[in-house]
């Protein structure tokens, strides 16, 4: 790749805080570092990935509002982790996790569980507690 | 508590660049590319049997903390390596190490540093950073992907040096302890045996996943992936390798630039036609790579052309392959 072909799509993926570097030739034939500040297929399948992950999310907190599952299943996906996951944060086994899942089991929980939660999801206890 | 004297260089891959500026540190100069060449950091591997997030397992480099181990080995650099169990001791003995001047290396997990853009955040448990100072309570993080050093609190990277998961860091920190200058001779070896290392990876494994027999087995399934799991999921799949190949922290086309570099700078030293000749041609292999990425992005998006088909793509991987065969080929057996 010469440096003129370095690929500057920019789709804010970044946030503009910085660009990466890609290495290309100059017109010497000589590899240099050259800044990109994104790529066309590397976008689509960032964005892509994304999707996946937002939908997710969209129906873990469907199925909090009815009432199937407890917030915990939405604050999971959110922080794209898995029961096994937060069981490990938690210092308790998945399928545990897999218990508080249950929106009656999860409203009987003590605070301090809960707080702990919160902590691994980075959240306030009401946050957790209370998805819109 | 600022080590004045560090330098922060950004590089394309986060291994090579905390690496490259630890070592520069301590006064031996090496480029991101030798660090990645006499690490011997190219490599492939395709193991659909291994599936991360639902996705098969790829990968265009070898593990990683391997460029690192193989570097320090083949250039007798002496290096101290912790891992702790106790978060508060992991961060009082970074204290202390900074206290005593040394710029620290150090895993993290990309989830955890809120300074990265969010975008790039998944749950990926071996990004390299550098910590060289304290201030106000923040330490002063230079991370090699970056262009300029930042910040990060206490907590955060406290949190982000014992993510769980896949490869938990495990507070992990290492810096050299003592760096010997290589002379020419023992340059020109170390380049060998980078080399000879990275062509036998490529080369000889004799199991189907790894090196350009991976290559092969991968174009092999990715030729009727539409076909077996329909254009929904096979998109994915595409979209995978695509981001296992350019992402952030893995760098453009699937390293194959970085060697072309690598090879460049290697020719200087070992003073052979033959370095910058194998150079030329990885370029090309690479700009093939960035063919076949650039085609499957079209793809994912659904914005393909009907000339652009599965087993098209499927060729492009195979005419990777051939390409590289022939650097490999030509690289093999070297003496020093």
């Amino acid at each position: 790749m010469e440096k003129e072909q370095v690929p500057q799509d920019d789709e804010n993926l970044l946030e503009g805080k910085f660009a990466v570097v890609k290495y290309a030739l100059d017109k010497n034939g000589k590899y240099v570092k050259v800044p990109s500040v994104g790529w066309e297929p590397e976008n689509v399948a960032l964005k892509q990935a994304w999707e996946v992950i937002n939908e997710k999310v969209e129906t873990a907190r469907k199925r909090v509002l009815s009432g199937e599952v407890s917030p915990l299943a939405y604050w999971i996906e959110k922080n794209m982790m898995d029961e096994k996951l937060v069981g490990d944060y938690m210092g308790f086994s998945k399928w545990k996790v897999k218990e508080h899942l249950n929106p009656k089991v999860f409203s009987a929980l003590p605070e301090d569980v809960l707080k702990k939660y919160s902590e691994v999801f980075k959240i306030t206890v009401e946050e957790l507690t209370k998805i819109a | 508590m600022i080590i004045s004297n560090y330098q922060h260089h950004q590089s394309a891959h986060c291994e090579n660049g905390t690496v490259s500026n630890l070592l520069n540190f301590h006064k031996l100069e090496l480029s991101e590319p030798m660090v990645f060449g006499i690490g011997s950091g190219l490599f492939f591997s395709y193991m659909p049997f291994l599936k991360l997030n639902g996705m098969p397992g790829t990968s265009y480099r070898i593990l990683p903390g391997e460029i690192f181990k193989r570097l320090t080995k083949r250039l007798n650099i002496k290096v101290k390596t912790e891992k702790f169990s106790d978060k508060k001791k992991a961060m009082d003995e970074l204290d202390r190490a900074l206290d005593k001047g040394l710029p620290i290396g150090m895993l993290t997990s990309v989830f955890y540093l809120p300074y990265l853009p969010k975008a790039f955040r998944f749950h990926f448990n071996a990004h390299n950073i550098v910590v060289f100072g304290k201030q106000n309570g923040n330490y002063l993080v230079s991370d090699p992907v970056m262009d300029n050093p930042t910040e990060i609190s206490y907590e955060d990277l406290m949190r982000a040096r014992f993510a769980k998961g896949v490869m938990p860091p495990k507070g992990r920190m290492y810096y050299p302890v003592e760096v010997p200058t290589p002379t020419e001779k023992e340059m020109k070896i170390a380049i060998v045996k980078g080399i000879n290392k990275t062509t036998s990876d490529m080369l000889t494994i004799p199991v189907p996943f790894f090196g350009l027999w991976g290559v092969r087995y991968l174009a092999k399934n990715l030729r009727t992936w539409d076909k077996k799991l329909g254009e929904k999921q096979a998109g994915l799949y595409l979209g995978n390798q695509i981001r296992m190949q350019e992402e952030i922290g893995t760098g453009g086309a699937g390293f194959r630039f970085i060697f072309a570099a690598f090879l460049q700078e290697a020719n200087d030293i070992m003073r052979q036609d033959l370095f910058n000749e194998a150079s030329a041609e990885m370029t090309i292999a690479g700009d093939r790579w960035r063919e076949f990425a650039y085609l499957a992005g079209k793809v994912c998006k659904g914005r393909a052309t009907s000339d652009i088909t599965y087993p098209l793509l499927a060729d492009i991987l195979l005419d990777c392959a051939d390409k590289e065969e022939k650097v490999f080929k030509k690289l093999k057996n070297l003496k020093a």
